[in-house]
C-alpha cells in the first residue's frame, strides 16, 4: 500500500498509465500483420519505457534514472530502428502479411492468457512488502517477457523476431527500473550496447539470408538441405 | 420531483432534435475533408420531412415483424435516453428504471428486431446484411461486456450517473490505465456499433458491401424516416454515454435551475462536435476493413478491455 514518503497520487498515475500503454503496444507487437507496424508498436513502447522511468525518477529525484531514461530514448526508438532500416533490405518493410504459425485472433487470446498469467505470477511476489510502483511495473514487466518470447516462438520471419526479443529486453527493464532502481549506470550502458550489438548481427545476418535465398521467412528454415534432398 | 420529470422529458427532445444534426454535420465534415462540398448540415431534416410526406409500399408477403419494427427502432434510443446523463449530473426520475446493462440489452432490442424484418421480406439483400451485422455484433458483445463490468466494478455501481463521478473525482483518477483503455475500447465499439469506417462504411451505396445499411432497404415512407431517425438518435445516445460518463463527465448542470440545463445543451453539444471531429479524422485515414478482419479488429478490442480489467483488478 502508499509508502509513506508519498508520491504525488498523480505521478503514480501517470506511471500505471505509462504501464498501460506499455502493455497495449506490446499486445500490438503481437497482433500487427506489418513488418512495419510491428517496428512503430516497438518504437512506442520503447517511448513509454522511457516515459515511466523519467515518471518515476522524478520523485524521489533520482538523476540515475532519468539518465536510464535519456538512454533509452535514444538508444530504443532512434538509433535501433535506424539501424535496422540501413542493414535490412527495403523489400521487407513493403510487404504486407507477415507469415505466422497461428492466426492473429487465436494468437491474440494466447497472449492475453499470457498476460493474465504474468499478473498471477507476480501476485506472490507483490505480497512481500511491495511498494506501489512495483505493483505497476513488476507484472507488466513480467507481461512482456512473456509476450516477446511469444512473439519470438509465433512469428516466422527474422525482423518481427528481432522485435520480440527487444521487446523482452523491455520488459526486464520495466521490471528493473522499479525493482531495482539503483543499478550501476555502467550496466545500463553496457546492456544498452550490447541490444544495439545484437540488432545490428541480426539485421547483416538477416540481410545474407534475404540474398541467399530471397526471403527473411526463417521459420522455414528449420531443415538443411541434404538432409531434405535425401 | 415535478422538476426532475420535465428534465427528463427535455433530454429526449434534445436528443430526438439534435441527432440529425450530428449526422449531418458529420457527413459534411468527412466531404469537406475529402475536398468535396457536400449537403447541407440540415440535410437528415429534410430527408425526414420529406420521407413522413411520401406514400409507403409494404411487401404483401412480410408479417406484422416488418411494420412493427421501425417504431421499436425508433422508441428504444428514447427509452434508453431516460436512463442515462444527458445533460444533469444528478439523477432525474426515471434514471433508476434501469442500470447500464439493461441500457445495453435495451438498445440491443431494437438491433434485433431490424434484423428479424430484414429476414422477413426474403429481399436478397436484407438477410446477408442481417447476418453481417451479427457477425459485427456477437464480436462486439463481449467487449461491451467486459467494458461494463470493468466500468462497473471499479465504480462500485452500474447506474450511470454515480459512475460518471469516480472517474474525475479526483482528477488523478482520470489517468488510471484501466480508465484510458476502457475509454479506447469503448471507442471501438461506437465505430463497430455505429457502422463506421473501418467496419462498415455508412456512405456506401454498394449493396453487396453494405452492413448495417442493407437491413433497411426494404423501408419507404413513414417507415424509412423512422428507421433512420432512430439509426440517428442510436448514435447520439451512444456518444452521450460514451462522453458523459466516460470520458468527460464536465459541462453538465448542477443545480436544479432551468437556466443551467438549458445552458447544458449548448455544451454538450460542442462535446460532441469535439467527438464527431475525431470521429471525421478517423474515418477519412482508415480504410474500410476486410469482412473478415473485422474479428481481428474488435479481437484488438476485446484484448484492449480485458487489459483495462487486468490492470485494475490486481492493482495494488
Amino acid at each position: 500500500m502508499p509508502h509513506p514518503a508519498a508520491v504525488s497520487p498523480l505521478l503514480v498515475q501517470f506511471n500505471a498509465l505509462a504501464g498501460g500503454l506499455f502493455l497495449l503496444c506490446t499486445f500490438g507487437m503481437v497482433a500487427t500483420r506489418q513488418v512495419q507496424g510491428c517496428m512503430r508498436f516497438f518504437i512506442w513502447q520503447s517511448i513509454f519505457l522511457a516515459a515511466s522511468a523519467c515518471l518515476l525518477g522524478l520523485r524521489p529525484l533520482s538523476w540515475h534514472l532519468l539518465a536510464v531514461a535519456a538512454i533509452n530514448l535514444i538508444n530504443k526508438p532512434i538509433l535501433i530502428p535506424w539501424l535496422l532500416r540501413r542493414t535490412v533490405p527495403e523489400e521487407i518493410y513493403t510487404r504486407r502479411e507477415i507469415s505466422q504459425v497461428l492466426n492473429i485472433p487465436i494468437s491474440l487470446l494466447v497472449a492475453l492468457g499470457l498476460a493474465v498469467g504474468a499478473y498471477f505470477l507476480s501476485e506472490p511476489l507483490l505480497k512481500v512488502g511491495a511498494t506501489q510502483r512495483i505493483g505497476v511495473n513488476l507484472p507488466i514487466g513480467l507481461a512482456a517477457l512473456l509476450l516477446g518470447a511469444y512473439t519470438l516462438t509465433v512469428r516466422r520471419e527474422a525482423v518481427p523476431q528481432l522485435l520480440g526479443l527487444l521487446s523482452m529486453e523491455n520488459g526486464a527493464f520495466f521490471t528493473s527500473l522499479a525493482v531495482a532502481p539503483e543499478l550501476h549506470l555502467f550496466v545500463e550502458l553496457v546492456v544498452a550496447f550490447d541490444v544495439l550489438i545484437a540488432v545490428f548481427v541480426i539485421g547483416v545476418l538477416t540481410r545474407a539470408i534475404h540474398e541467399h535465398i530471397g526471403t527473411t521467412d526463417v521459420g522455414s528454415l528449420a531443415v538443411l538441405k541434404e538432409e531434405s534432398s535425401r | 420531483m415535478g422538476i426532475r420529470i420535465i428534465f427528463n422529458l427535455l433530454q429526449v427532445v434534445v436528443v430526438m432534435l439534435f441527432a440529425p444534426l450530428m449526422a449531418g454535420t458529420t457527413s459534411r465534415l468527412k466531404e469537406i475533408v475529402q475536398s468535396k462540398r457536400g449537403p447541407s448540415i440540415l440535410q437528415p431534416y429534410r430527408d425526414i420531412w420529406k420521407l413522413f410526406h411520401k406514400d409507403e409500399v409494404v411487401s404483401d408477403r412480410s408479417s406484422w415483424l416488418f411494420r412493427f419494427t421501425p417504431y421499436i427502432v425508433f422508441v428504444t434510443p428514447i427509452f434508453v435516453t431516460l436512463l442515462i446523463p444527458v445533460l444533469t449530473s444528478y439523477p432525474l426520475f426515471f434514471a433508476f428504471m434501469a442500470d447500464m446493462l439493461g441500457g445495453g440489452f435495451v438498445l440491443a432490442l431494437g438491433g434485433f428486431f431490424a434484423t428479424l424484418a430484414a429476414v422477413d421480406t426474403a429481399n436478397p439483400y436484407g438477410p446477408m446484411g442481417a447476418s453481417r451485422t451479427r457477425l459485427v455484433g456477437f464480436l462486439a458483445e463481449p467487449v461491451f461486456m467486459i467494458v461494463f463490468f470493468t466500468v462497473s466494478f471499479v465504480a462500485g455501481s452500474t447506474i450511470p450517473y454515480i459512475v460518471q463521478q469516480r472517474w474525475v473525482n479526483p482528477i488523478s483518477n482520470f489517468f488510471e490505465p484501466a480508465h484510458v483503455l476502457v475509454m479506447l475500447a469503448f471507442f471501438i465499439l461506437i465505430l463497430a456499433e455505429g457502422g463506421r469506417i473501418p467496419v462498415d462504411n455508412p456512405s456506401g451505396h454498394f449493396e453487396l458491401a453494405m452492413i448495417d445499411e442493407s437491413k433497411g432497404l426494404e423501408y419507404s415512407g413513414p417507415s424509412a424516416a423512422l428507421m433512420k431517425w432512430g439509426g440517428e438518435m442510436k448514435l447520439f445516445v451512444l456518444l452521450c454515454i460514451f462522453l458523459n460518463v466516460l470520458v468527460a463527465p464536465w459541462g453538465l448542470a448542477q443545480s436544479t435551475g432551468l437556466s443551467d440545463v438549458l445552458l447544458a445543451i449548448p455544451l454538450v453539444l460542442l462535446k460532441i462536435l469535439a467527438f464527431v471531429l475525431v470521429l471525421v479524422a478517423v474515418e477519412c485515414s482508415l480504410a474500410k476493413l476486410r469482412l473478415f478482419r473485422i474479428s481481428e479488429f474488435l479481437g484488438a478490442a476485446f484484448v484492449i478491455s480485458v487489459a483495462a480489467m487486468i490492470t485494475w483488478v490486481f492493482a495494488l
